[in-house]
């Protein structure tokens, strides 16, 4: 609408109006995460989520609205489309890479090392001989694993401990701040590095649990941000005066307006977790040998970039492809229920 | 102010020992010094206990981490694998990665910085989409990836600089690395920027500085940029502790011998004292580099100085 | 004729959302004499704030765009001026005070520094000479210590103080005419008639023309010489004052009066008009005001009512305006 309505706002009181960034008198919001990278920028953006109006802030009804109105939006969202079909085919070749490769990405044949593509042998060789192709759609399983098992656990953790800390407020909010902070406090591929190399596994899980132990307080930052925000609003009060009990509060009424955030924060931490993994496993600390890596196969390629760069380019387009669907899916979706937008 | 600055320097002891703590207990912990000290040797018994005894390893852990913290707060860090002190090695380490921080921070402002104000204003046009769609290939690609990419693009097929860098790393050679460090968050920075003007653009006292009849370089420095880079400015604040601690990936690839490299070293041949010490530093640098921000915030921003 | 600041001509103004175009103000023209104040008055929605919009240049577009009419001011078409040219008149001789002036008012910068800037940038006045001046102009608005608290920030003031800077702001120049949108609907209500008493006052004595949009009857009637009443993007009354209260032409204008609480009515129920205003995406065909309107008869759902002259001066777009001012 092209006016806005006259705001019946009495003379407010001399204190700074809500900036249109993160509270800076919060001492959380200040420290952002030891990346800096692109999950700084899922945080952030979803943080104008957070401090805008909620989406569909006046009740459950009104939510169920939001969400089918998003998905009004994101069903004629080329930018959607396009990252939810990678994702869907990702998902597939992680669960039956047999589909589209049927080789064994473990049997190699040393007289063919760093070969150029042959029949049957799309993406050529590396430099154990082994087919690129094969290689790279079976990567998709451990890159897939740990992105959702981490994003998950991270989300999961992260969304209790933050909606918590927002609702019940006091010392264990505070307890949480700071616990949080500590973590931020840690650059996370230093911490992977410390943490991972002194676990002898090279499997998915303990990448996943590190993950996991780095990431909730971003995921918490943002649910507990999201259910401050919304247990402000008059329907809450209502229901609270209405005699509703806590859980009754947080399951019905706050929660369905908090998690649009933290849907889209996790569905960027997705891609990011993934390229961490990656990092990880190129540091040498993530996923080890015999596991199918992109990881792994593009730090084994990057010594011989000069002589056979297809070596480096498939597994490493291939992983780019897939942060980036994850990272452009959770745009979409951000677009999608931020209303200040439309 | 002064009470404020106490109050967070306060508030940042807890999460100072935090962090340190958490990095001691990986490190000290889950491995095995006594091990890692002789390698692939046994150690001989005796002398096991008596290095256990030296370095409190018998004592409770919050014993060997304070024991540990005692040291560094006076200055001793240990020596490293090679018989040097940590001391020398972070002598030698931490001012070439601040070089490298430098660059990456200077190409984060002037590119990103520039992008962000142009995609700004024109919000919705097809430069705006192209950077958008830009800054996202940029984040979704992993750095090492980017870094190997450019590196063979620029430093050996074009070979336009050295794709290595030399132990003096002079400015000139820390360009391209600078470049690579710098790229996710030049993509953050550009985004921020970018989203910071959209909203402060469409702000009532931009409008009131259209409405006064000011000329648009007038309303877009005095007002818009001005009000817009405030949360810019925080971001690149507390990049700089996060880029030095992520610097490990780009030191690698283009072999700079920086804190990435000897932290690198150091976890490889599990040498505790230089990651423990490293990183003490490091995240040092970080919470002042926070502390930093919160200071230039309540300058910046008159809302909070006064509140 | 000699002396008309402001006149609008048949001003449209359209919008587009993603539910279609928004036809924000469809035909509107008034005019605007020196010295003297017209009140347009509209609920929010009515086109009576991006008609102000316009006519200053400040139209978010996109998605906001004219697309017809004219804005002679002083005689000069403003919507074919050159940008320069525009921009010169803009603040000089055209001012616009808003609403909000917490938000109104740039929140990193002093507010001697945002009232200097005008003498800065208008007449290239040194940085010291315009913050003098700055300080000349709070004290003219009564704000008390006025030299100490030109270093201060917005939010540091009171709301009422702070629309005083923003009237000091428009004033600041000497400008022919003020746009006053809503000048006190955020105030509290003992503050709103100070600010109102100043607005009248410093009217006078710069013999300026003033708009004054509101949405509230009782702020017009001791100000305003005239007013335009808004609905649906459409002016559909114009009277001068005394006569609007005494005997509105319109039924919508009747329905505003009539539902404004009046002691000699207590124990009465109030009078309510029913519906909602409509969709400026979806106006209803004819008389945009047919489905709320008492009278509505067949004719207002198919026929658009042109602005009847009803007297001198005087306008309404009913179809039944004779009907209407024979009830009042």
């Amino acid at each position: 609408m092209p006016e806005t309505p006259p705001a019946p706002s009495p003379d407010p009181p001399q204190g700074p109006p809500g900036p249109p960034y993160a509270d800076p008198s919060d001492p959380n919001a200040t420290i952002t995460p030891g990346d800096g990278g692109a999950m700084t920028l899922a945080t952030s953006d979803a943080a104008t989520l957070e401090n805008g109006p909620l989406p569909g802030g006046t009740g459950s009804g009104k939510a169920r609205s939001l969400w089918s109105d998003a998905w009004h939006d994101l069903r004629r969202n080329p930018v959607f489309l396009v990252s939810a079909l990678v994702i869907v085919f990702l998902l597939l070749i992680a669960i039956w890479p047999g589909l589209v490769a049927s080789g064994n990405p473990l049997s190699c044949d040393l007289a063919r090392a760093q070969d150029g593509p042959a029949p049957g042998h799309p993406f050529g060789f590396d430099t154990q001989g082994c087919d690129v192709y094969t290689r790279t759609v079976h990567g998709a399983r451990a890159s897939i694993t740990v992105g959702v098992c981490a994003t998950a656990g991270a989300a999961l953790l992260g969304s209790v401990l933050g909606g918590l800390a927002g609702f019940y407020g006091g010392w264990w909010d505070a307890l949480l701040s700071r616990l949080a902070d500590i973590f931020f406090g840690i650059p996370i591929i230093l911490g992977g590095l410390v943490f991972l190399s002194v676990v002898p596994s090279g499997s998915v899980w303990p990448v996943v649990g590190f993950i996991v132990l780095l990431g909730w307080p971003q995921i918490s930052r943002i649910a507990r941000g999201a259910v401050v925000g919304a247990k402000q609003h008059d329907y809450v009060q209502a229901a609270r005066a209405l005699g509703a009990g806590d859980a009754r509060l947080l399951l019905r009424h706050i929660a369905p307006n908090a998690v649009a955030p933290v849907i889209v924060v996790a569905t960027i931490a997705l891609g990011t977790y993934i390229a961490l993994e990656a990092t990880l496993s190129f540091v040498g600390v993530g996923l080890r040998p015999p596991t199918v890596s992109w990881g792994i196969d593009i730090s084994n390629a990057s010594i011989q970039i000069r002589n056979a760069p297809h070596m480096l380019l498939w597994p490493a387009g291939a992983l780019s492809v897939t942060v980036l669907a994850f990272i452009m899916l959770g745009d979409a979706v951000r677009d999608a229920l931020d209303p200040k937008l439309r | 102010m002064g009470r404020y600055v106490i109050r967070r320097l306060l508030q940042m002891i807890p999460v100072f020992i935090g962090s340190t703590f958490l990095i001691f207990l990986m490190v000290y912990a889950l491995g095995d010094p006594i091990a890692a000290l002789f390698g692939d040797k046994a150690p001989d018994p005796a002398t096991a206990a008596r290095i256990r005894q030296e370095l409190y390893l018998d004592k409770p852990l919050w014993l060997q981490y304070a024991h540990y913290m005692g040291q560094i707060l006076t200055g001793d860090f240990g020596v490293a694998f090679n018989g040097q002190e940590v001391t020398e090695l972070m002598a030698d380490a931490f001012p070439v990665t601040v070089r490298l921080t430098l660059v990456a921070i200077l190409f984060e402002i002037v590119i990103g910085v520039t992008l962000g104000l142009l995609s700004g204003l024109r919000r919705g046009r097809s430069l705006d989409t192209g950077v958008l769609l830009l800054t996202l290939i940029v984040v979704s690609v992993p750095t090492f990836v980017s870094g190997y990419v450019l590196q063979y693009l620029i430093g050996v097929k074009w070979a336009a600089v050295s794709p290595s860098v030399s132990p003096e790393a002079p400015f000139g050679e820390l360009l391209l690395p600078g470049v690579v460090l710098a790229l996710t968050s030049l993509a953050y920075v550009t985004r921020l920027t970018r989203t910071s003007i959209a909203e402060n653009s469409r702000a009532d006292y931009l409008r009131t500085a259209v409405a006064k009849g000011l000329p648009r370089h007038r309303v877009i420095t005095r007002h818009l940029l001005r009000n817009s880079l405030i949360p810019v400015v925080t971001f690149i604040g507390t990049d700089i502790g996060a880029l030095m601690g992520g610097a490990i990936v780009t030191e690698r690839i283009f072999n700079i011998h920086g804190v990435g490299f000897q932290l690198y070293q150091g976890i490889l041949r599990q040498n505790s004292p230089t990651v423990v010490g490293f990183v003490t530093i490091l995240v040092i640098v970080f919470l002042m580099a926070n502390l930093l921000v919160d200071l230039l915030y309540a300058v910046l921003d008159p809302r909070i100085r006064y509140a | 004729m000699t002396n008309t600041l402001l006149d609008v001509r048949d001003l449209r103004v359209e919008f587009r959302t993603r539910d279609g175009v928004a036809k924000a103000v469809n035909g509107v023209s008034y005019s605007v004499d020196a010295g003297e104040t017209l009140a347009v008055l509209g609920e929010s929605g009515s086109g009576k704030s991006v008609t102000a919009q316009a006519v200053m240049g400040i139209l978010d577009s996109p998605p906001g765009r004219v697309t017809g009419g004219e804005v002679l001011f002083r005689g000069r078409d403003l919507l074919t001026m050159g940008a320069e040219d525009r921009r010169r008149i803009r603040g000089a001789k055209l001012a616009m005070i808003f609403q909000d002036a917490l938000s109104a008012l740039n929140p990193v910068m002093t507010v001697g520094a945002q009232l200097g800037e005008m003498y800065e940038v208008h007449e290239g006045m040194t940085r010291k000479d315009a913050r003098a001046r700055a300080v000349g102009l709070m004290d003219r608005v009564r704000i008390p210590a006025a030299a100490q608290r030109a270093g201060d920030y917005p939010h540091q003031f009171s709301g009422g103080m702070r629309q005083r800077i923003m009237i000091a702001m428009a004033l600041a120049l000497e400008p022919d005419l003020i746009i006053a949108d809503e000048p006190t609907t955020a105030l509290d209500v003992t503050v709103q008639a100070q600010v109102m008493d100043l607005l009248a006052e410093l009217r006078n004595e710069y013999d300026m023309g003033l708009i004054l949009i509101t949405h509230d009857l009782g702020v017009v009637a001791d100000v305003a010489d005239r007013i335009a009443v808004m609905y649906a993007g459409r002016i559909v009354e114009t009277a001068p004052v005394r006569e609007l209260y005494a005997a509105p032409a319109h039924p919508y204008t009747k329905g505003l009066l009539e539902s404004i609480p009046r002691l000699d009515r207590k124990g009465r129920e109030l009078y309510a008009i029913k519906g909602m205003p409509p969709s400026l995406t979806a106006v209803p065909p004819g008389c945009p005001f047919n489905p709320r309107c008492p009278l509505a008869r067949d004719v207002c759902r198919t026929d658009r009512p042109p602005l009847y002259d009803v007297a001198p001066g005087r306008g309404s777009a009913c179809h039944f305006w004779k009907e209407t001012l024979g009830e009042g």
